[in-house]
């Protein structure tokens, strides 16, 4: 093991530490984004709205990631019309390319989570909403999305680390995000536990901050779920 | 769109070399787990404390990540044991061989999780009966533990295998013919990328169909003799 490698290589594992946040948090931004109302019309849409979206998260998450962003980095430009047209200018970076793939892949993701979540909200709740007069555009705004957020905070802080797990595969395509970076370095130096042991760390310190970060979040979000013993200890003058 | 150009018999070979793939690291995967489940239960210490680092660790780094690594890096170690033990050749590591071991060691510590979950849900009560009877603890796993924690275990396995089937994709990256690979390659002469991998991304929802529908049966006959509520 040589670290020296690794200290005065450093900068290019924080340009990969940038793109790897950067890559994960948008899509991860824009996959929840677009999984919330396609979530709600997959629960109360007519069939005939249900139908494509079953089909795009039947896709989705039924094929690997890796080939989902080959089909958007490689297979997108098959197409002339597109090739001529402005969006090339969009699909031509492979940036783009990966974030496009990563946030269709994470609302398939999480529609499916959230689906799951709006699906078991407890019928005691709706009724509730609905002999408070609640029209179901209030009702879904106010009862069903909280309750079903915080039903699904578990299953989607799993989807959080596998986008960052799986954001690794950007660097197959050019990206230098950590991953990319730790094979720049094995490449130039032919080291590779340095190389790829100093990433893996790297990914081992985001997931336990995001575990961290998602604890707090549950702490938070099931304040009224705590057993009234440990409240009183919370607020009891020290 | 849809000629391939006559490389349709390339992508089915691609396509056995993925099932290949995944049957084999599923085994490797099965293994470890009810090994590690085993250690995680264990009165060991030492034994719960490997197994818990064993999971921590594979849940915190990605994938790809732990086969570059198994792949340069065991490439490395393997041609500075040689000259130790007196073989001097540079060795190389077969691509299948470090694909299979590393998804097979990612997913075992998935399947530890779940065989552990399973085992926990075989009632107390049975083991005891069985202890009380004079079995030895091996047969009490044997005859007792396994039978009834297959049902338990089944839903968590299914999900394993169809993660693990899409995560063999990734071994086309180190160099490995699978279906992936064969696609890119054929992709390549024929200037045609969206059809050879949309072609792919078909017969891995054909796999995965098709695995659900056996989970689904399996889960139906290791549910006999329960009542459904």
């Amino acid at each position: 093991m040589d670290l020296s490698i690794i200290i005065e290589n450093l900068p290019i594992y924080l340009t990969g530490l940038k793109n790897t946040i950067i890559l994960v948090s948008i899509s991860l931004a824009l996959g929840l984004l677009l999984a919330v109302p396609l979530a709600i019309l997959r629960n109360y849409g007519s069939p005939l709205v249900q139908l494509p979206i079953r089909a795009f998260v039947y896709f989705f998450r039924g094929t690997p990631l890796l080939v989902q962003m080959f089909l958007v980095y490689y297979g997108f430009g098959q197409f002339d019309l597109l090739k001529e047209s402005l969006l090339w200018s969009f699909f031509r970076e492979a940036y783009l390319c990966a974030l496009f793939a990563f946030t269709l892949n994470t609302a398939a993701y999480t529609t499916e989570i959230l689906r799951g979540a709006i699906k078991a909200t407890p019928h005691g709740e709706i009724e509730a909403a609905m002999a408070a007069g609640m029209s179901r555009y209030l009702m879904v705004r106010r009862i069903i999305l909280p309750s079903a957020f915080r039903r699904a905070l578990p299953a989607y802080s799993n989807e959080i680390i596998f986008m960052l797990h799986g954001s690794s595969l950007a660097s197959v395509i050019t990206i230098v995000d950590i991953t990319g970076a730790a094979r720049i370095i094995n490449a130039r130096f032919y080291s590779p536990y340095e190389a790829f042991l100093t990433a893996a760390v790297f990914y081992m310190a985001i997931t336990f901050f995001i575990v961290f970060l998602v604890k707090k979040l549950e702490v938070r979000w099931f304040a009224h779920l705590q057993p009234q013993s440990s409240k009183a200890a919370i607020e009891a003058p020290p | 769109m849809f000629s391939l150009h006559g490389y349709g018999p390339s992508i089915f070979e691609g396509t056995i070399l993925t099932l290949e793939v995944s049957l084999a690291s599923l085994f490797i995967a099965m293994l470890l787990g009810i090994s590690g489940a085993l250690a995680k239960l264990s009165r060991a210490r030492s034994l719960r404390l490997v197994s818990q680092i064993y999971t921590t660790i594979i849940r915190g780094i990605p994938d790809l990540v732990l086969m570059l690594l198994i792949f340069f890096g065991g490439q490395v170690f393997i041609n500075q044991l040689g000259p130790m033990l007196g073989y001097d050749d540079y060795i190389d590591i077969n691509p299948f061989i470090a694909g299979v071991s590393t998804i097979g060691f990612i997913f075992g510590a998935y399947m530890t999780e779940t065989f552990r979950g399973a085992i926990l849900a075989v009632s107390k009560g049975q083991l005891e009966a069985g202890t009380a009877y004079g079995m030895s603890s091996f047969m009490v796993f044997r005859r007792i533990t396994l039978p009834q924690m297959v049902r338990h275990a089944l839903p968590g396995f299914g999900n394993n295998w169809l993660v693990l089937v899409k995560t063999t994709a990734l071994v086309s990256i180190i160099g490995l013919d699978d279906m992936v690979r064969k696609a890119g390659l054929a992709a390549g002469a024929t200037r045609k990328p969206f059809t050879f991998y949309l072609v792919v991304a078909i017969n891995y929802l054909l796999i995965t169909t098709l695995s659900i529908y056996i989970l689904k049966q399996l889960e139906r006959r290791y549910s006999v003799g329960v009542r459904e509520f």
